[in-house]
């Protein structure tokens, strides 16, 4: 596969879209706002089919179950929020009543990561996705772009049960097309290479193949990129193949470092073929105020981060253990690496 | 006493009944709870047992619209136990009512069984509309249920949820009654059970919630008071509940139920301390005595 950058567009736009096709194709979607419609797009599909939205108000505890009442009326439920509120204020309404059910609930976190920019800490999820997946039942996606992002929705509103697809606000850049395949559980291989595998989701997915073309540039290194948007259910096949083909790892993802990606990858990798792997993410910080890309660049989710780490990785795979390093130790980039 | 307990099987139908009979429904379900609290070793016996009078009349006196032999029928009305914890009266119900064998009863809280300590979906009991037993959630999901129903399958199927007086202390369920009321849910029974008892103590030691009616009232419920034991009164909020559903107020309607925790078991009335503990062999005996003097 080959990607060029089109265009930029937020994801939430790519949910927005998805959300009104899978409107159109089932009757029987119905969708539940939290008044911030407007900012995660729903307000899209209450246009289209008002009388299949329903507000419930600033009660994400209440919207969730009551999701679940209609799921288990048969409907196929989607709740959207911003991720602060769409995965915590609700975590054991998530846990009971919509996985222990089982129930048709599809949760559209919106507003993630540290992308959400000047609202600040408060509203930048990072940890959603580590706690999302310990849960049975649990479909978790983290899109790439727009077009993955309406892909992802449409997908998991076609299969039975929870699931969470995380999106963020700013405008990202818009690399996948129609053609590009997204699979229930599969890690697709964005770029072959045998000398590090790059494992990333969300929008670290792009500079993960900024990273790759760079490396390749400077060093002739080969660096295969995977765009791992489901996080659960994992593509253990993928992951193992590239731990065994490529020999080291790294991961990247807009979320922390700790159980997120990061964790996923590294359960799958310690089971069944270790390698060495660095992990670029979060390092265990909660986010702050200032622009998407100044707080990209401030807290190392760029593709600089993801090159420096590669060269450790590759190092780590030649020349061995050297030292204890901490979970959160990202390897630093400089001009001349 | 343990090697003693069976549990014979038969049902009752859903029909008008006397007074009466709905006794004699309620002191199986007793029976019922007792024996396989016994056998489980844990549980909670004082919330079942409190709420025996109005499972009796709802599931048995003709009011609920359900077939034990297509539990999943479409346009049903549906019950939601949001208060989990009181799960052995409703599996006692259920049995009673032909959606499984009796004897299931004596698997409650076992390895393996479809009787979960609080009631569980993944298990595929029938009768079972959805798991509970965090407070605060069941009510919520009673309230989608009869949105679904009223918005989009537009039929007139009633949904009747029991919570606690102690889970009103969950702000999720005040978050509930604002969308009932919002959403004109004259087809949502919100029954409180009040005995007034939780696990610490008597529930307005622990956080007072009163006054209720009037916090009902002011969400713009229709609200009625009665006596929980009193069969008439039951039937008499049952009706006013029907008569709710098809009047032009579109309000919800919220019966507050005065209870006494454990309820017809001398040892056990009207003790908190009997929220969440079973009988032992000993106490099974003389409940069950007790309950065999009252119905004869």
């Amino acid at each position: 596969m080959k990607f060029e950058k089109y265009g930029v567009k937020p994801t939430r736009h790519g949910f927005a879209q998805g959300l009104v096709e899978l409107g159109e194709e089932n009757k029987d979607v119905v969708v539940f706002g939290a008044d911030v419609t407007g900012s995660v797009k729903t307000s899209e599909f209450q246009k289209k089919f008002p009388e299949r939205f329903f507000s419930i108000g600033i009660a994400e505890q209440n919207a969730t179950t009551i999701a679940v009442g209609f799921a288990l009326s048969g409907k196929v439920s989607v709740f959207s929020t911003y991720s602060a509120f769409a995965a915590f204020r609700n975590a054991d309404q998530i846990r009971v009543s919509v996985c222990y059910n089982d129930a048709n609930v599809k949760i559209g976190g919106g507003h993630s990561g540290v992308t959400v920019g000047p609202d600040g800490a408060t509203h930048q999820s990072l940890e959603e996705v580590s706690w999302l997946r310990a849960l049975p039942n649990m479909t978790l996606v983290v899109p790439c772009d727009f077009e993955e992002t309406r892909k992802a929705i449409k997908l998991v509103g076609r299969m039975h049960g929870p699931a969470y697809v995380r999106f963020g606000r700013s405008d990202v850049p818009m690399f996948t097309t129609e053609d590009t395949p997204l699979e229930y559980g599969k890690a697709q291989v964005f770029k072959e290479g045998n000398d590090v595998a790059i494992v990333a989701n969300g929008i670290m997915v792009w500079r993960a193949l900024e990273a790759a073309q760079k490396l390749k540039e400077n060093h002739g290194i080969e660096a295969r990129v995977i765009n791992n948007a489901f996080v659960k259910p994992m593509d253990e096949h993928t992951i193992t193949n590239a731990a065994i083909e490529c020999g080291c790892m790294v991961t990247a993802e807009e979320h922390q470092v700790i159980g997120g990606l990061s964790g996923a990858v590294a359960e799958v990798v310690a089971k069944n073929f270790p390698v060495p792997i660095e992990f670029v993410g979060m390092k265990d910080t909660f986010g702050g105020s200032g622009e998407p890309e100044e707080l990209m660049e401030h807290y190392n989710l760029n593709w600089q981060a993801i090159y420096a780490s590669a060269l450790v990785a590759i190092d780590r795979k030649k020349n061995g253990f050297k030292k204890v390093r901490k979970l959160i130790d990202i390897p630093e980039y400089s001009e001349n690496l | 006493m343990t090697n003693q307990v069976e549990f014979k099987q038969y049902t009752f139908d859903n029909r008008e009944r006397t007074n009466q009979e709905f006794a004699e429904v309620a002191n199986t379900l007793r029976q019922d709870i007792i024996k396989s609290l016994l056998l489980a070793k844990s549980g909670h016996s004082g919330g079942p047992l409190g709420i025996s009078d109005l499972m009796s009349v709802l599931y048995f006196g003709g009011y609920m619209n359900y077939d034990p032999e297509n539990p999943n029928m479409f346009g049903r009305d549906r019950f939601v136990l949001s208060a989990g914890h009181m799960a052995p009266v409703l599996y006692s119900t259920l049995a009673r009512a032909g959606y499984f064998e009796c004897a299931e009863l004596a698997t409650l809280r076992k390895l393996g069984t479809r009787l979960q300590g609080h009631p569980g979906l993944d298990v595929h009991l029938p009768g079972i509309e959805t798991s509970s037993g965090s407070l605060g959630q069941g009510v919520s999901i009673a309230v989608g249920m009869a949105m679904s129903d009223k918005f989009v399958d537009k039929n007139d199927a009633a949904v009747y949820c029991i919570t606690g007086d102690g889970e009103l202390q969950e702000g999720a369920c005040w978050e509930a009654a604002m969308a009932a009321s919002n959403y004109d849910l004259s087809n949502l029974c919100w029954i409180v059970d009040n005995n007034d008892c939780q696990i610490d103590g008597r529930v307005k030691d622990i956080m007072d919630v009163y006054p209720i009616k009037e916090k009902f009232e002011s969400f713009n419920f229709s609200v009625i008071e009665i006596d929980g034991h009193n069969y008439d009164e039951i039937k008499k909020a049952i009706e006013f509940f029907k008569e709710n559903q098809i009047s032009e107020n579109n309000k919800p309607t919220c019966i507050i139920a005065k209870t006494y925790m454990g309820k017809g078991v001398s040892f056990m009335h009207d003790k908190y301390s009997w929220h969440g503990n079973p009988p032992n062999s000993e106490q099974a005996e003389i409940a069950l005595s007790e309950l065999n003097m009252e119905k004869d």
